[in-house]
Parts: structure tokens; C-alpha cells; sequence
């Protein structure tokens, strides 16, 4: 199922539900899946045009009113460009207010480079107090989206929008502060966000048939990291590979390695090597990047062999 | 409320120099510029009540130039929504009076700025929540002159227009000055009505933003572009550092300046004596 489809009918029920509850778009609603909504809740979805900083900033006004918007964009408009709008008038003033970019990383895939948010998390994740969430599947977000709107605090979704599988059972129970394994293991931890758990899952067949057992945890929010998991499952392993869809400075692997910064254990990173993003559709850009489930196996030997 | 206004400004004008002198350094020129207008919308023309501050419905104001925070403490104080004592904190460590307006920190802010353009922006969000709501709240908001070379600003201005936001009643400090030099010369702003008008706004000019009679009749006449279906621009001429010459001397030097506890002594005695 698309991702954006159900974050769009995820929105729906809030917003049917209360009426404070609205979207801000900056001329991507079509993008985020949002634009049928325009009709059915005319004031509760609002379209800033072209202007990211003027939505990030009419949110947060919006939210002194007792309103709980969320502002949506591709993940570059709605991170890096108005970081210092998201910093003051948002997280500082301790609003509430959700923002929401869409295609991160690769998933940008024609868009190219100038669409490719490699650094969204290491830029968003350096203010103090805010929330970085991004699901892994479909089954993931619709559990989330009611836990994320009732939080009272600003939280950045990094919402992959295309068609992804599901993952979690139906019954999965979502913690926004919990991390989940999907996994057990005693060889290694496999720490991993967003459309990533599949490959890493994946990974950890194939190794498993070489012989080293790997333990998955879906990091699906990266700040405030769930330390104790990360910490618990690296001691236990005693190795760590973690898998992104971003920079690995300033990402999910700097997150663990932070975490894990007093704990004497090897780790490396499955993710962007600190380069831009260029044009090209996901097979193309998962082998130029390295984001490939043979890139995950081969690096998971690598941390193993390093304990 | 029967009010002297300009009793009421002199006050505010005196708080002002008093914290800032007692502090000895801060955003002086351009908090003593805007004194006028706080005295209008605080004690004649908003709807509030000191007594209970997040009142529903309330007017707002949102001082997006966050850097007059001191000037509208000063309003603040002396209209009751704190002890005036309090203003000799401004910047102390823990103090609720930061140098820029705080919502979080301060009775009576409604919200947080300082990072030019982003309070206008709020400003048009709250404005946007007041129709939602159908309060019949008036929100009223201030940027400056320098501060209108911000981008932001003008995304915000076309959309509330395009929005027809006309419980929205914005003021420019138009002191013609800022940190580096002249606007007119850093960057010029001008013509700022033909811009605000081109925006799809109503525009309002002020000769002396200085005098609250003239101040105090904009206002009056702003009100009435509720239900024009238009925002109001309210340009207000304004000299940055009004009341205290040496201050107004030092040209784009007033922004951020020094100022002795004496020097601010003498000032307000100047001032009282003029009363």
C-alpha cells in the first residue's frame, strides 16, 4: 500500500474527529496524498503556495491558537529550508506542530539531487527537544499517526510515501519512544529506519545462512533514541551495524553511536557516505549510494569480524 | 477606558530607558520608537484583560521586530499584567524578560520572536486561527523597517491577503534605520505603501508615529477594515530613539547601544521635566 495513502486517510480521521486538527501545504498536497482532502475538510487544510517559511510560521501561529497542524513537503522544504522557522517559531516556542517530509533520501529518485535530503535528520536532530520519527510500513504509520498527533510537541515524520509492504503484524502496539525487534539475535545488532527494515530483514536471512545471527531493531524514532534498547542489544551482540537512508554523520548511525559512546563495541554504517544525492530511479541509486541488501550483508561480516 | 495617552506613553518611555539604563546596554532606539503605538494598542485600542491573560477571544499583539521586547514589557508593566519592579530583571540570568518577546516566559506575550519575519508569519497563523474560530478577536502585529528586507515577510503578506485576513492590523516601525546603516542605503524598502498596497492590503500612513493622537486615529481608522475583506498595513514614520536626542544622534548606532544608569537617569528627568 502507498505510504501517503494511508498517512491521507490517517489525517482524514483526525480531522474528522477534531476540528483543530490541519494541514498546511506548500504546493505539494498532490505529492503528500493530501489534495482530496481540500474538499472534504475546506477549513481544516490549508495551501501556503510556494512559501515553506510562511507555513512553518503560520503553524506555529495557528498552534498559539489552540490548532494542531501539521505542514507537509518534500523532505529537504520541510527540513534543511526552513530549519530556522522549525528552530524559533516552532520547537522554541514550544509549539505543536507536526511536520511532514515526503520522499527522503533516494526515495527522491527523478527529483535528483536538489530533492535528495541526505543530512534532514543530523539538521533537525541538533534542536533541542525535537521529536525525528520514520516509519517503516504502512501497518507502522497508521499505528503512529494518532500516537504522533496527540503528542504536544513538534515531531518531524520522514514519511517514505511510495508503496512499501507491510512488515508489523496487525496487532503491533506502537511506543513512539520504544524501538522494536523484529528480530532476535546474538551475533550482531542490526539497528535500522524507514524503508530500510525490509532489506535489513532480508540481510539477516542471508546471514543467517552464513552463520551469524542477527538481531533487527527498527529504530522508527531516532530522537530521543531508545538508549536502553540500543545499549541492552549491543552488549549482547557485541557488535553493531546500523542501516539509513541518510548521511551517516549526523543520522541514525551517529544517534547509536552516541548512545553507545561508552560501551567498548565495534560498529559500522550501511548508509550515504557523506555525498549529494543524484537523479535516478531506486535500483539505480540503492547500487551508486550503496544502500543494497548485498552492501547490508557484506558490511554486517565486516562489524563481526571486527569484535 | 478614558485614557492620557501620552501620560501613559512618557511612563512606558521612562520604563524603558529605566531597565535598559539599569542593564546598561540593549535594543534602545528601536524600542523608544514604537512607545507610541504600545500605549495606543495597550491601554485604548485591544481588547484584554491583565486579570486573566489567555483570555479566549482576546486581541492579540505579536511584536515580530522581537527585539522591542523591552518596550513591551514596559506597556505590560504598566498596564498590570506585572509588577513594574520586575522590568529592572530585563536579561538578568533567569529572568522572565528576555531581551526578545518569550511566550513561554512572560505574562502577556502571545508569542515567541526575534528571528526576523517569523513573528509577521505567526502573526497571519493566529489571525488565520481568530477567523476559524470566529472570536471576533483582532490580531495585531509589528515589524520594522529593516526587518521588512526579510523574504518571510512577504510570503506572509501575499497570503493574508489571498486569504482575506482583514482581523489582521500590521504596523512598520519605519524609523529608517538599521544595525548597518541607513534602510535607505543598506537596502531600500521604499516605497513601502505602494508595496503593502500592491500586495492586496490596506494602507495606512502615519506622518508622526511619534504622536499618539495621530497614532491613536490610525488605529481607529485600521479597525475599520474589519470586514473590508483586506489586511491593514499601518505605516508608522517614526524616529528611532525618540525622546532622548543624544540617543536619536546616534543615528544607526542607536540599535543596540550602551547606556549608563545615570545617562538614563538624566533622560528621564529631561522627560518628567517636559511632562
Amino acid at each position: 500500500m502507498e505510504m501517503r495513502a494511508v498517512y491521507a486517510s490517517c489525517l482524514a480521521e483526525l480531522m474528522e474527529k477534531d476540528r483543530h486538527v490541519c494541514v498546511l501545504d506548500a504546493d505539494l498536497a498532490k505529492a503528500s496524498g493530501t489534495r482530496a482532502l481540500y474538499d472534504r475538510f475546506p477549513k481544516q487544510m490549508f495551501d501556503c503556495g510556494v512559501a515553506e517559511q510562511n507555513m512553518a510560521s503560520i503553524a506555529a501561529g495557528l498552534s498559539s491558537y489552540g490548532f494542531k497542524p501539521w505542514i507537509e513537503s518534500f523532505t529537504p522544504f520541510a527540513s534543511r529550508r526552513i530549519c530556522d522557522q522549525i528552530a524559533i517559531s516552532i520547537v522554541y516556542a514550544k509549539r505543536n506542530v507536526k511536520i511532514v517530509g515526503t520522499d527522503p533520501g533516494i526515495a527522491a529518485e527523478l527529483n535528483g539531487g536538489t530533492h535528495m535530503s541526505m543530512e534532514d535528520i543530523g539538521v533537525l536532530r541538533s534542536i533541542p527537544g525535537m521529536v525525528i520519527f520514520e516509519p517503516a510500513d504502512p501497518v507502522q504509520l497508521r499505528a503512529a499517526m494518532p500516537v504522533l498527533n496527540a503528542y504536544d510537541g513538534a515531531v518531524y515524520i520522514r514519511l517514505f510515501r511510495k508503496e512499501l509492504p507491510e512488515i508489523f503484524p496487525t496487532d503491533y502496539r506502537f511506543d513512539l519512544f520504544r524501538a522494536d525487534t523484529l528480530r532476535e539475535g546474538k551475533d550482531l545488532s542490526l539497528f535500522v529506519s524507514g524503508f530500510q527494515l525490509k532489506d535489513a530483514l532480508e540481510a539477516a536471512e542471508i546471514l543467517a545462512g552464513e552463520g551469524i545471527d542477527a538481531e533487527v531493531i527498527n529504530v522508527h524514532t531516532i530522537k530521543p533514541i531508545d538508549r536502553d534498547k540500543v545499549i541492552a542489544s549491543a552488549r549482547k551482540t557485541g557488535a553493531v551495524l546500523t542501516v539509513e537512508n541518510h548521511n551517516v554523520i549526523g543520522g541514525l548511525h551517529s544517534a547509536v553511536l552516541e548512545a553507545l559512546a561508552q560501551e567498548k563495541i565495534p560498529a559500522c554504517a550501511v548508509g550515504v557516505q557523506d555525498r549529494f544525492g543524484e537523479v535516478g530511479k531506486m535500483p539505480y541509486l540503492r547500487r551508486a549510494i550503496g544502500l543494497t541488501v548485498e552492501n547490508i550483508v557484506e558490511t554486517a561480516k565486516k562489524a563481526v569480524a571486527l569484535k | 477606558m478614558s485614557v492620557d495617552l501620552k501620560k501613559i506613553s512618557l511612563d512606558i518611555r521612562c520604563d524603558v530607558l529605566k531597565s535598559i539604563g539599569h542593564l546598561g546596554v540593549g535594543h534602545i532606539g528601536g524600542c523608544l520608537s514604537v512607545v507610541e503605538l504600545l500605549s495606543v494598542l495597550y491601554f485604548e485600542a485591544m481588547n484584554i484583560d491583565p486579570s486573566d491573560p489567555k483570555k479566549p477571544g482576546r486581541d492579540r499583539f505579536i511584536c515580530s521586530k522581537g527585539h522591542a521586547g523591552p518596550a513591551v514589557y514596559a506597556a505590560l508593566a504598566n498596564r498590570g499584567y506585572f509588577d513594574r519592579k520586575e522590568l529592572l530583571t530585563l536579561n538578568e540570568g533567569g529572568t522572565n524578560l528576555p531581551s526578545h518577546c518569550d511566550m513561554n516566559r512572560t505574562v502577556g506575550i502571545d508569542m515567541t520572536t526575534g528571528s526576523l519575519g517569523q513573528g509577521f508569519s505567526c502573526a497571519v497563523g493566529a489571525a488565520l486561527g481568530s477567523k476559524l474560530e470566529e472570536d471576533g478577536a483582532l490580531i495585531y502585529t509589528l515589524i520594522g523597517d529593516g526587518e521588512s528586507q526579510e523574504g518571510q515577510i512577504w510570503e506572509a503578506a501575499m497570503f493574508a491577503a489571498a486569504k482575506n485576513l482583514d482581523n489582521l492590523i500590521a504596523f512598520t516601525d519605519y524609523n529608517k534605520l538599521q544595525i548597518d546603516d541607513l534602510v535607505a542605503k543598506v537596502n531600500d524598502v521604499a516605497p513601502l505603501a505602494e508595496k503593502w498596497a500592491a500586495f492586496g492590503w490596506n494602507v495606512i500612513e502615519v506622518e508622526d508615529g511619534n504622536d499618539v493622537d495621530q497614532v491613536s486615529e490610525a488605529v481607529r481608522h485600521a479597525k475599520l477594515g474589519v470586514g473590508s475583506g483586506k489586511p491593514t498595513m499601518v505605516i508608522l514614520n517614526t524616529l528611532k530613539g525618540c525622546g532622548v536626542p543624544w540617543i536619536v544622534d546616534l543615528g544607526p548606532g542607536n540599535h543596540n547601544c550602551p547606556i549608563t544608569e545615570e545617562q538614563a537617569d538624566a533622560a528621564i528627568a529631561a522627560l518628567r521635566g517636559e511632562e
